[in-house]
């Protein structure tokens, strides 16, 4: 290895020990900074010490879950793998996972390396990464003034795997934006998706990006939608249609909270809650499958596989149930949605939004979601915090759905888990999610006796 | 009493919680015993402006825009009629857009609806942040958020305020969108009317008055959330070290 290779290691894993030893932080991204200024090519030699395959997840909704999947799966096949922490999906995040993986003479120990990449930074990030495989899970508005609009995202994408013209792209082709990417690059490909309808009218909302033919602009027609703009679609006019995929899942029953599918020849009683869950689980196998990467023991793993279906995020607090969930962009929050009107007993909701630059600073995309059926939701009571709560509240308020703020947190989780329905959800954008938990952790413990503070 | 309210082309201009918009006109006139009838026209549909009191026209991506363009076309005489006989219109974003001259894009020329002498000129640094204005026909300022690659030039129509805090029309001149006979053109989301519900009833009242009659006037709602929200924008960005921080949060 280079002599300035082993320098930026050094340096970067100095960096988060230092962060850590200060407590600033986790320390995900500035050890990549620093590595990075020190050898700007160190991505791409420490991707050249991946013994096997690198496999790259993008999209906007599902990355972490089906990233999750890949490292469970090939775990579970007794290979080593590298993987990002959720977040850090940033150029220098990838960078920080891998050089904080080395031994300590700065040499890498793994099979296969499974990173999670944001949309914008995959311009930067694939070319050094030359992934073999890169799965795109789907394409919608998240984070429009980040993105701007889904087209720009769109060709982030296009011109990230237009860079890696050997990289197999596997797409979902159930999202004719995704699709195109196959139309579009000549990277070689596989597809993903699944013909039956599995998914209900509150998740199927009315937010659907680009129904028009990218080939000839009239309108497509569907013969019915997953969610979004995802569906089996046609053009009638230039004969653009939903291919065949060749991975698919069928007879797909939700049962007992949980779905079971066949795939592949497998039975497959899954964990998984919520119908995105079987496309990760698809999309997963699909690349694995594709990459000729062992997948024998993948039904063992996926009927084993922890979806963090909140098992996680669930806390008991003064004897009230206690969950919490993420929902950073309009579909994110639409299953949410449609997850608590599955639950028919009383409850009361805390929605927190806030608009830091992680979040996304435009707050408009509240009103692509379909509050009015949380009217129907068997709610006691619904609180609106974070620093646009007066937003959150207003969009309630349009919908004639009355709810009050908060800026103690603490103190209304404490109220209602004494005196609510012993039913609550607290529903998070991005950069709640780690201070909540961490809130909701303490209150369990202090509440548990399990220590005071 | 009874307003229409006409939603163009929903299926290829709804960025950006345009449908905000949509609902607080509907709302705000339900909230005072009014009847809303909301009429969605996707691109295939015949317009009657004859039959209608309120037009939004949203905004789409440069591409969409693309698509819409040969839909205005049919109806640009009778868009232009309906506005010229005072017909309320709020246009956001690339509605603001469509209705100038063109809008020049990176790629290629967009002919708009030729209602306002405006033209939009596409750059390649998008202007997106939270976006504050005075203006002189409400009390309350204006708060929303901009996020656009094309700057208008409006010549001499007269912008509907002043930029406070953010961008405007074309980053530089220090206003922004166009207020024209009863229409309202403007770059700002948020949606723009449910935090600015002073804009809503202001056209609001003007459709009715088209229909009822001049001595029409809309009772006053409580609008204590809305104030709220539009305060807290005002506030944080009339703090002078929390624009501070922002402007160098955003260069680093």
């Amino acid at each position: 290895m280079r002599l300035r290779s082993k320098l930026a290691i050094r340096c970067a894993k100095l960096t988060s020990t230092l962060i850590r030893k200060l407590n600033r932080g986790s320390g995900v991204t500035l050890p990549g900074y620093v590595a990075r200024i020190i050898d700007p090519k160190i991505l791409s030699v420490m991707s050249g010490m991946i013994r096997e395959k690198t496999i790259v997840t993008m999209g906007t909704n599902g990355k972490t879950t089906t990233n999750s999947i890949l490292y469970h799966a090939l775990k579970a096949e007794g290979k080593t793998v590298i993987i990002n922490r959720t977040g850090a999906n940033m150029l220098n995040g990838i960078i920080s996972a891998f050089v904080l993986a080395t031994d300590k003479k700065g040499r890498l120990n793994a099979d296969y390396a499974c990173i999670e990449v944001d949309e914008i930074a995959s311009v930067g990030v694939l070319p050094q990464l030359q992934p073999d495989c890169a799965l795109l899970t789907n394409i919608s508005r998240d984070q429009l003034d980040r993105f701007g609009e889904v087209d720009i995202t769109y060709n982030k994408i296009k011109t990230a795997v237009q860079s890696v013209p050997k990289t197999k792209l596997i797409i979902n082709c159930d999202d004719i934006i995704s699709y195109n990417l196959i139309l579009e690059c000549k990277n070689p490909s596989a597809t993903y998706g699944i013909s039956e309808q599995i998914f209900d009218d509150i998740s199927r909302s009315e937010i659907r990006e680009s129904i028009f033919c990218r080939s000839c602009g009239k309108k497509l027609l569907y013969d019915f939608f997953h969610y979004g703009q995802l569906g089996i679609y046609h053009c009638t006019n230039c004969g653009l249609k939903r291919p065949k995929p060749d991975y698919t899942a069928t007879n797909i029953i939700f049962h007992d909270e949980v779905y079971s599918f066949d795939m592949d020849g497998m039975h497959i009683d899954s964990g998984a809650r919520s119908p995105y869950n079987v496309y990760n689980t698809l999309s997963a196998y699909a690349a694995l499958c594709s990459l000729n990467a062992p997948s024998k023991g993948f039904k063992a793993t996926i009927e084993n596989f922890d979806y963090g279906n909140n098992r996680e995020s669930i806390f008991t607090i003064n004897g009230a149930r206690v969950q919490l969930h993420l929902a950073k962009n309009p579909i994110g929050f639409q299953q949410k949605i449609s997850l608590v009107l599955k639950d028919p007993k009383p409850k009361d909701v805390i929605i927190q939004i806030n608009d830091t630059y992680q979040d996304g600073e435009d707050i408009s995309w509240l009103w692509d979601v379909d509050f009015q059926y949380l009217a129907d939701a068997n709610t006691a009571s619904i609180t609106t915090t974070g620093t646009r709560c007066h937003d959150m509240g207003l969009r309630l308020k349009y919908e004639d759905i009355p709810a009050s703020s908060t800026t103690d947190l603490k103190k209304r989780v404490e109220e209602l888990a004494a005196n609510g329905t012993k039913n609550l959800y607290i529903i998070v954008n991005y950069s709640g999610l780690y201070r909540t938990n961490h809130l909701l952790k303490e209150l369990q413990n202090a509440k548990n006796g399990g220590y005071s503070a | 009493m009874k307003l229409t309210i006409g939603h163009l082309y929903p299926d290829l201009l709804n960025l950006y919680g345009d449908r905000g918009n949509i609902q607080c006109f509907r709302k705000r006139l339900e909230w005072r015993k009014i009847e809303a009838e909301v009429i969605p026209f996707l691109s295939d549909d015949k317009i009657d402006f004859t039959k209608l009191d309120i037009v939004l026209l949203g905004g789409g991506s440069d591409r969409e825009q693309e698509l819409v363009c040969k839909y205005l076309i049919e109806i640009k005489q009778d868009f232009k009629d309906y506005v010229e006989n005072n017909g309320v219109v709020l246009a956001v974003c690339g509605g603001y857009q469509l209705l100038g001259k063109y809008y020049k894009t990176d790629k290629k020329v967009i002919e708009g609806l030729d209602i306002l002498d405006i033209y939009t000129e596409w750059e390649p640094e998008r202007l997106i942040r939270n976006i504050i204005l005075n203006s002189p026909l409400f009390e309350t300022p204006i708060t929303g958020f901009e996020n656009h690659g094309g700057r208008t030039y409006i010549g001499s129509h007269t912008p509907l305020g002043k930029v406070f805090f953010g961008l405007g029309n074309t980053g530089k001149s220090g206003y922004e969108g166009v207020v024209y006979k009863n229409v309202i053109a403007t770059y700002l989301h948020g949606p723009l009317l449910p935090k600015n519900p002073e804009i809503c009833d202001y056209l609001l009242e003007r459709a009715l008055k088209r229909k009822y009659g001049k001595d029409i006037s809309l009772e006053k709602l409580p609008d204590k959330l809305e104030h709220k929200a539009n305060e807290y924008i005002v506030s944080r960005y009339s703090d002078k070290k929390y624009v501070l921080k922002e402007t160098i949060k955003r260069y680093t």
